[in-house]
């Protein structure tokens, strides 16, 4: 099963989606329900092709792993298909398999989803499955030990064999410091070889329960009856547990500048860069991650940015140089930039020439055109987004996991389109201060 | 919490019937053919297109010269520069990328109803006057350049080259598609235009297009995107080639992870065969949670993250694929358990009951694996015309499968795996 982290890009595209959409009618059209148990359910018909997409998210991630057992929220999507009380190992991807389904799962820092995608007939089959794992997993020491060798091996493969991961850990974990975004969704080596049974059990007991659990169906079904197979499944689960709150720690506000250096006798290429720990769409005050959204494409999101015009076209000092802003979390996110230099050019100097752009936009602000070109980009490409249903579901589940809505989505055009040049001059000063920022460099071994 | 007492009968009716996908066959009036999915549900069109002749017909010495024009087409065309070129393409909201592979020269993407005019325009602009700027190609070259490095430190980029200069030799398939630091140096422009002129005719283009576009704005688009394209294809014959095996290859690299290539002889796409063999790797090490190596090496014994295998169809060659990436600890037990798995496939075939999940899964998934957007259906729609397979493809393919039996399954188990096999592995502590 996978790991995945989702860029803030999704938010962008999914809340575009549904405001470009508006304007050619072809809205997707979205149903929300809550059963009794607390239990969410969104639908969202897509007729075109006899296909559906079945989504189970919970509202819990690696951030909600307890001290010192970092990795145990990813060790237990795993370990989810293992097998129940009602269904031996197997049986449940045996049906999904049989059908010529596919099915996978996926955990980040605020959530954790599982996911088939099957022909609609057998969309109750898939309920049924689903809703029983929810609370009865069954675990031995036999599944048990085996998986978390596969995850050990799964950590070497992502993280010890790429030296832009193991410099990325580190990065993250001085940005994100006393936060639970510090610590690698994947859990750190040292933990994760000491992770028992038991806290897999215990960590399910609390956060598998169907208040904590949002049904995202998308695809070629009708909400009404969709919603009375979720009642004959997902509706019958019994909660063992009151809803429990997530509590993190809090960082520290930034106050000082880090550098990390991380040489690596595999490095060829060295690159550079420099991350500011920025408010999420969540935490943002009002407008603000908007206007980071923004400020980013202009920066660097896009073929027409001023990192890719200015350092890479014109200076040609770069064969990559880019911003991002990843929006899309529960708590506190990040706003980098990033530059990989080009045949002979110094490292120093091409950090030099992405400060000066940086300077210069802070001295200057950006122009009206490019603001407009920005949300004109957004807005052009998002209808995209609703040609594929699982790229509809992943967006729509990730953002109410985290505690947005589908009235945020809909809203978002507009509130993009009240951005001002002000707004964005504004965060970029507010945020982008080199004094407060972590900035991490992966270089050769030298000799 | 209260538990909602729920006696609702489930006895609604879900379109279980696959609607067979509308095709149309369109020829332009300047002869050039298409396939066509009409749908106005959402306001885009999805382009797929594809020229004959990869990479296979970059010049030895000049490796990766189709690789680099690839990476030029949207680099500025007519006159508009590269950063013209972009502009314009982010303002149509025009989606559109080329790629290239070891038989053919690909492009896709998609475009907003609203915006085709220019968007058509713009695509029409790349295919026939691509500037390939001196400047543009050199900042491409650096940047292949900076991959070929990097790759060299990669051990499954390694492996994979390793592969395939053990099992083609001399054949144009042996060479890397995206060159060697040497071979990227010495291609010129005139290279460039070269490979472009040759690759890029109406003689071998296929073309697949799903969305909101009637028949005759297709024809009309199609003619004026590529009519002016020269009437014969000027590339090179390429022999069929079979890989040549036996080899142990151990490549030393100093890195955590071993990467592991198990391979074997196989069968080409046209094959009539190809079903039995696609099924017996299904049960093997395809795609699925449920294969006897996903089994035996990652959930019984804990030793790989991902295990699998897979048929490699090319033009004129094929071969058969299992491979692993391992910590350095486990990678002679990985390498046993898949050696195993394969001798006792050979030797005692699959099961009835195997077969039986397999050709179930295999029907089943194509819908849902390929026909979910509107991108993936043009791209099975060029799939159709580059393989042969016919417009009624996709409602033959379930007898295709229905039809293969268990002797035919296992007979290609025996056929494949009665050769010593080359094995390729790059990591750690490895010596010959």
């Amino acid at each position: 099963m996978i790991r995945q982290i989702l860029l803030g890009a999704s938010l962008i595209l999914l809340t575009l989606s549904a405001a470009l959409a508006n304007e050619n009618d072809a809205k997707p059209n979205i149903s929300e329900f809550i059963l009794e148990n607390g239990l969410k359910l969104v639908v969202i018909p897509d007729r075109r092709a006899p296909v559906v997409t079945h989504m189970a998210w919970y509202k819990v991630g690696s951030a909600d792993d307890p001290a010192g057992k970092s990795g145990i929220a990813h060790f237990l999507e795993h370990l989810m298909f293992k097998g129940t009380s009602t269904y031996k190992n197997n049986e449940f991807s045996s049906a999904v398999t049989e059908i010529g389904g596919q099915e996978n799962a996926f955990t980040s820092w605020d959530y954790t989803a599982y996911y088939q995608k099957v022909a609609p007939s057998a969309l109750a089959d898939m309920m049924k499955f689903e809703a029983d794992r929810m609370r009865n997993l069954v675990l031995t020491e036999e599944v048990f030990l085996p998986e978390r060798d596969v995850i050990l091996e799964e950590r070497s493969g992502r993280v010890d064999r790429s030296p832009s991961a193991i410099l990325s850990e580190f990065s993250r974990a001085a940005l994100h410091v006393n936060h639970p975004y510090s610590i690698p969704v994947i859990g750190w080596e040292h933990e994760i070889a000491k992770l028992e049974m038991k806290d897999a059990l215990d960590f399910y007991e609390r956060w598998y329960q169907p208040w904590n659990a949002i049904v995202v169906v998308a695809g070629d079904v009708d909400p009404q009856a969709t919603l009375e197979l979720a009642k004959e499944t997902y509706g019958k689960i019994v909660a063992s547990r009151d809803e429990t709150e997530r509590t993190w720690t809090k960082s520290p506000s930034a106050v000082v500048s880090q550098s990390l250096i991380y040489k690596d006798e595999r490095v060829t290429r060295p690159s550079w860069q420099r991350t500011f720990r920025v408010p999420s769409y969540r935490t943002a005050e009002d407008g603000e991650a908007e206007a980071l959204d923004l400020l980013s494409a202009i920066l660097g999101g896009s073929a027409t940015s001023r990192f890719q015009k200015e350092i890479v076209l014109d200076q040609e000092l770069a064969t990559g140089a880019g911003a991002y802003y990843q929006g899309s979390l529960r708590d506190s996110s990040s706003f980098g930039f990033y530059g990989v230099p080009r045949g002979e050019t110094k490292l120093e100097d091409l950090v030099a020439a992405i400060e000066a752009q940086v300077d210069k936009l802070l001295k200057d602000g950006v122009t009206q055109e490019e603001l407009d070109r920005a949300r004109q980009n957004y807005l052009k490409t998002i209808i995209y987004s609703q040609d594929s249903q699982v790229t509809l579901a992943r967006i729509f589940g990730s953002v109410l996991t985290i505690g947005g809505s589908v009235e945020d989505f809909i809203s978002w055009p507009e509130r993009l389109s009240k951005v001002t040049v002000e707004d964005v001059n504004k965060v970029a000063r507010k945020y982008l201060d080199r004094n407060r920022s972590i900035t991490s460099q992966l270089l050769p071994q030298e000799g | 919490m209260k538990l909602i007492a729920t006696t609702f009968a489930v006895l609604f009716a879900f379109v279980v019937q696959a609607q067979a996908i509308d095709i149309k066959q369109v020829i332009t009036d300047k002869g050039i053919k298409a396939l066509l999915v009409e749908d106005y549900t959402l306001p885009i069109i999805a382009i797929s297109i594809s020229f004959k002749g990869g990479s296979s017909q970059d010049e030895a010495g000049k490796e990766g010269t189709l690789r680099l024009m690839t990476s030029l087409m949207d680099e500025g065309a007519g006159d508009l520069d590269s950063t013209a070129f972009q502009a314009k393409a982010e303002e149509l909201g025009l989606e559109f990328g080329f790629s290239a592979s070891r038989d053919s020269f690909s492009g896709g993407g998609r475009l907003l109803r609203s915006e085709r005019e220019g968007a058509f325009n713009l695509i029409k602009l790349a295919i026939n006057e691509p500037r390939f700027d001196a400047d543009a190609i050199e900042r491409m070259r650096d940047a292949i350049r900076s991959n070929i490095k990097s790759a060299k430190k990669n051990p499954s980029s390694v492996g994979r080259e390793a592969l395939r200069e053990a099992i083609f030799k001399d054949h144009p398939y042996s060479r890397s598609t995206s060159g060697t630091e040497q071979s990227i140096d010495a291609i010129t422009r005139d290279d460039i235009i070269a490979m472009n002129k040759k690759i890029l005719s109406r003689e071998t283009l296929t073309i697949g297009v799903v969305g909101a576009i009637s028949e005759e704005e297709l024809k009309i688009a199609i003619d004026d995107i590529f009519g002016n394209l020269s009437e014969e294809s000027s590339i090179q014959k390429i022999e069929d080639v079979t890989p040549a095996l036996g080899d142990d290859i151990s490549i030393a690299m100093p890195v955590p992870n071993a990467s592991i290539s198990i391979v074997y002889p196989a069968i080409k796409r046209d094959n009539p065969d190809f079903f039995a063999a696609h099924l017996m790797n299904h049960v093997l090490g395809g795609g699925s949670f449920s294969s006897r190596l996903y089994r035996e090496v990652r959930e019984e014994r804990g030793l790989a993250y991902g295990v699998s295998s897979g048929l490699a169809t090319l033009d004129h060659s094929a071969y058969f694929v299992a491979g692993t990436s391992t910590r350095a600890e486990n990678r002679e037990e990985a390498i046993q358990v898949i050696r195993n798995e394969i001798d006792r496939i050979a030797k005692e075939g699959i099961t009835k009951e195997e077969l039986e999940k397999a050709k179930r899964y295999v029907s089943g998934s194509y819908a849902i694996s390929n026909l979910d957007t509107s991108g993936k259906i043009a791209s099975v729609l060029v799939a159709l015309q580059t393989q042969n397979l016919g417009v009624d493809y996709i409602e033959k393919r379930e007898k295709y499968i229905a039809d293969v039996t268990l002797e035919d399954a296992n007979r290609m188990a025996k056929e494949f795996f009665s050769v010593k096999p080359t094995v390729v592995v790059v990591g750690p502590e490895v010596t010959q």
